[in-house]
């Protein structure tokens, strides 16, 4: 339980630019340690830095000072290394729902049947049973998410990056996503790493949460004062709703 | 149920046709002069009366034109389009030749080809190519500009070699776009033929068609023309049935 999946250490960034810009970088300084199973949710306002934290993590980006370890290794080239969730749900429009789940697997060069096996196995899993040959545009929002989890957990990687992944959903669906989320997350023995602009969805998900500050770049931790397995009532605890208040405040800048 | 409602989708026009036909075949009859304005009653007894000499001789000579021609249209079309895509120098040297190569009146430098090719098949080819190449390399290329950069983005997270994201994401892309550009070059690729053989051939309806004009046989020269665009209509719906069976997708919509 003790083995660190994910260390960020001093990472700061920069888009390189012309001109010689360097008072007010996208990422400060910022650390992180995540072992083995957690679930840390990152929250902070539009333009804090969050999806490009995911980028450099991803190794779509290159941070300018600081390093980015995996299970403990600095990769050159970290691509295929994390499982990448995006906002919207990015399926191929012209692939069944079996086909673009199978995607990362068919990359890695797994055989087409022992991988259609497996993806169809998770399917029934992931509350997908009978829709295997649909098309994306035949899903509603909620199923396209849960195709687009399935693809980035069949990466085959213990971290997850998951980027706001339920906004675009209305409220009731959203919750269920969540609770569903949390049902996959310990049943798939994975380590998640979750950007929100949700306070709520935030302490219902995660152990730690870290805010991120607009202006500073400065990152808090906070610990969620809830045990596990957890109930959507939980939320309506006093320390809970303590914690919702601060991190409110801190957000809006008071 | 779909195919029913087709059918009534195209009645309107059915019934114009029908009716511009009956003014053409009043007026006809009326001016009565077959020479210059044959009726169509008068060029549907034409094509009969010499349908053997026309469908023996004349169609496979033309069909073969387009038929080739279209061919190198494609590979050339698609060739040119994934060039370009692949390098920036290359899009900037092609597109704009590709563009002013359209401005040039083929059919004005049609009998060079006759003189470069002589009256061999090629020359009626070159035309061809030149007419309906061009449809597929424009839409190719855009459908492969078309490809959504976060798609990609996230095929290199998943680990993806630069040919993974060009057979998984680009090329089925831009599929939709090439069957637009081809929807267009199968018919222009008759009327290519068709420019071809009337500025020199030995056969082909494009030529039966000019042969007749200098006997001033008016339903001899709209004969063949009835064959050529029942030609592209065929080819056209060809494309169209190519593009539903591979783009299932789309129905789904």
């Amino acid at each position: 339980m003790n083995k660190t999946v994910l260390q960020l250490t001093d990472i700061s960034f920069d888009y390189k630019t012309t001109k010689a810009d360097t008072s007010n970088p996208i990422l400060r300084n910022f650390n992180l340690t995540m072992l083995d199973g957690e679930f840390i949710s990152i929250i902070g306002p539009s333009g804090s830095g969050k999806s490009t934290l995911f980028r450099l993590i991803t190794g779509l980006e290159q941070p300018t000072t600081g390093d980015v370890l995996i299970n403990g290794i600095n990769y050159q080239n970290r691509f295929g290394r994390v499982g990448y969730m995006p906002q919207e749900d990015l399926l191929m429009p012209w692939r069944t729902v079996l086909d673009n789940a199978t995607l990362p697997l068919e990359i890695k060069g797994v055989n087409k049947k022992e991988a259609y096996q497996k993806v169809n196995y998770l399917l029934d899993e992931f509350g997908l049973k009978g829709y295997a040959n649909s098309y994306p545009s035949e899903l509603s929002g909620g199923m396209k998410q849960r195709v687009s989890f399935l693809r980035s957990v069949l990466n085959g990687s213990e971290l997850l990056l998951l980027d706001e992944p339920f906004s675009a959903l209305d409220a009731i669906t959203k919750l269920s996503m969540q609770e569903w989320l949390l049902k996959q997350w310990q049943a798939l023995n994975k380590t998640i790493l979750f950007i929100t602009h949700d306070v709520n969805e935030a302490l219902f998900l995660s152990d730690r949460i870290l805010l991120i500050t607009n202006s500073e770049k400065q990152v808090e931790e906070f610990n969620v004062p809830l045990s596990r397995p957890r109930n959507l009532r939980d939320l309506n605890k006093q320390t809970v709703i303590e914690l919702k208040d601060q991190l409110i405040d801190q957000l809006r800048g008071r | 149920m779909k195919k029913l409602s087709n059918i009534k989708n195209l009645l309107p026009s059915v019934i114009l046709i029908v009716v511009l036909f009956m003014f053409w075949e009043m007026g006809a009859r009326m001016v009565n002069m077959t020479f210059i304005l044959p009726s169509p009653s008068e060029i549907l007894l034409k094509l009969w009366e010499i349908k053997s000499l026309l469908l023996i001789e004349h169609l496979p000579a033309t069909l073969s034109i387009i038929a080739i021609g279209l061919f190198i249209s494609i590979g050339l079309g698609v060739g040119l389009a994934v060039w370009m895509i692949s390098s920036r120098i290359v899009e900037r040297a092609l597109y704009p030749i590709l563009i002013s190569s359209q401005t040039i009146p083929i059919i004005a430098l049609a009998p060079i080809f006759v003189l470069w090719f002589g009256y061999s098949i090629w020359s009626k080819v070159v035309v061809t190519v030149l007419i309906a190449f061009f449809p597929i390399a424009v839409n190719t290329f855009d459908g492969l500009c078309s490809t959504r950069e976060d798609l990609k983005e996230l095929m290199l997270t998943m680990g993806a070699s630069n040919k993974d994201i060009f057979m998984k994401v680009s090329i089925p892309s831009a599929l939709p776009y090439f069957y637009s550009g081809l929807k267009v070059a199968v018919t222009m690729s008759v009327i290519g033929a068709a420019i071809g053989e009337w500025l020199g051939a030995q056969a082909g309806l494009g030529y039966f068609s000019r042969r007749m004009m200098t006997q001033f046989d008016g339903a001899g020269v709209f004969a063949p023309i009835v064959i050529l665009s029942l030609i592209g209509i065929v080819l056209f719906l060809l494309v169209v049935l190519l593009e539903r069976r591979s783009l299932n997708w789309r129905k789904t919509k």
